[in-house]
């Protein structure tokens, strides 16, 4: 077995990368949730003074970029990185192309829908270990309105949400990964396998995604050896309010008990009594932003040490769901220690 | 006594679709079709406009309308010019709708931007 690797499906970074800057923007709705005044920038309209919501979750990468970039004190234009990775959810992932343009430093592309910010942070912190580089910025980006139009149905179609439909997140966040410095690292990267429960629904990808989810944290803390209680949180990227009940559930089935440790982004960005987002957010942006804006402040205020984010993404596209074929899920899970 | 029935009928039409959308895993999509054939069809076996006779608006505004109107204007058509007349008559009376929905999405489309 290759030296670095555990198990079945997890690394061990030898030297462990740092992430040196972290910076999440958000659109009007996350900034009225419980989170808005962590997000280091937020936008009044989902427009945010662009032509088309596209161009304003390109903004809104862009913006991640370059704050995450500020705070790891990376300066110079081209910005010194070796790679940047990034993906969102728009069809050819426009909004990561189009950012990657003005960056003008190596770029790598990644779709892996909402499990993307764990996929695109472990792979950095895979590169830089590996010593194929020193710096490397990542990003992940959602909007609502510009997936919604792409996914499921356009605001002028006035479709009604079914009560377990999730709330697609609008926002980007951005991590700057460097092989010194300081900050907390990321220690192990779990990837998932992609598992289909046969879930049709387009509005369920909590439930698509559960088992995805509880098999890729149960897998990582067997080949890690270690058990919930040594993460003093562990979260899910999206599941929301049901997805993450049924997560719950399923990881009960496998005797392992989530108890208090456990929680999920999706239910903790929005206020579920007072804004009408249904079972909760969803969208690659869920986990990133959450990650960002929030978590990483909690681990530098001493209130988290280890954590395990765990980002879920439902395999779906409108010609998939159109031609009757199921959702498969993957989620990836990267720890991240202080 | 007229605003009543409409009221009524209407109304049930639309709470079916609704229970069929809250209780089934069919899409709005779904609905909107099969009301269409099944106004269709209703209209063919000479049902509906008996329903429009009866509710008035509440009949005639529903989706199912639409497919009534599709199936009589063919129908007419067809006895006057034979089978040309099922394609030709097809949007014979259904012409105004169309029409009037391309021309107001049309000027919608270019003086409003949706914003969320």
């Amino acid at each position: 077995m290759a030296e670095k690797r555990l198990g079945y499906q997890t690394v061990r970074l030898a030297s462990p990368p740092y992430i040196v800057g972290a910076a999440a923007v958000a659109g009007p709705m996350e900034a009225q949730g419980p989170l808005g005044h962590e997000f280091d920038q937020t936008y009044p309209d989902l427009l945010a003074g662009q032509q088309s919501f596209e161009k304003a979750e390109r903004l809104m990468m862009q913006d991640a970029c370059q704050l995450a970039l500020k705070k790891a004190g990376v300066t110079g234009s081209p910005p010194e990185v070796d790679y940047f990775l990034a993906g969102d959810l728009l069809n050819q992932l426009i909004t990561s192309t189009f950012s990657a343009l003005p960056l003008a430093v190596p770029f790598l592309g990644l779709y892996g829908a909402c499990s993307t910010f764990a996929e695109s942070v472990g792979l950095g912190a895979m590169l830089i270990d590996g010593g194929y580089a020193d710096r490397v910025l990542c990003a992940t980006s959602s909007h609502n309105a510009a997936s919604e139009r792409q996914y499921r149905y356009p605001t002028e179609y006035g479709n009604q949400r079914k009560p377990y439909s999730q709330w697609t997140v609008t926002g980007a966040g951005a991590v700057v990964l460097a092989a010194a410095g300081s900050g907390p690292r990321i220690t192990h990267v779990t990837v998932g396998k992609v598992a289909d429960l046969g879930i049709k629904d387009p509005y369920n990808q909590g439930a698509a995604m559960a088992p995805a989810a509880v098999d890729t944290i149960d897998v990582h803390l067997k080949d890690t050896g270690r058990s919930v209680d040594y993460y003093d949180l562990i979260v899910t990227g999206d599941l929301a309010r049901f997805g993450s009940q049924m997560a719950i559930n399923l990881a009960a089935d496998r005797n392992l008990y989530l108890g208090d440790r456990y929680q999920d982004c999706g239910v903790l960005i929005y206020d579920s009594e007072k804004q009408d987002v249904h079972s909760g957010g969803s969208g690659c942006a869920c986990s990133a932003i959450v990650t960002c804006g929030h978590l990483l402040k909690e681990m530098s205020r001493g209130k988290i040490k280890r954590l395990l984010v765990v980002a879920t993404g439902a395999l779906l596209s409108p010609t998939s769901f159109q031609q009757g074929e199921n959702i498969p899920a993957v989620a990836h899970a990267i720890a991240i220690e202080g | 006594m007229m605003y009543l029935k409409a009221f009524l009928v209407g109304g049930l039409i639309c709470m079916l679709a609704q229970l069929i959308l809250d209780n089934t895993k069919f899409s709005p999509g779904h609905v909107l079709s099969g009301f269409t054939v099944a106004g269709g069809i209703l209209g063919g076996l000479g049902f509906y406009d008996r329903l429009i006779d009866f509710a008035g608006a509440g009949a005639s505004v529903p989706i199912s309308s639409f497919g009534n109107a599709l199936v009589k204007g063919a129908l007419q058509e067809a006895n006057t010019r034979g089978l040309v007349g099922v394609l030709t008559g097809m949007f014979e009376m259904t012409s105004t709708g169309i029409a009037a929905a391309i021309v107001f999405a049309f000027l919608t489309a270019v003086v409003f931007q949706p914003k969320s």
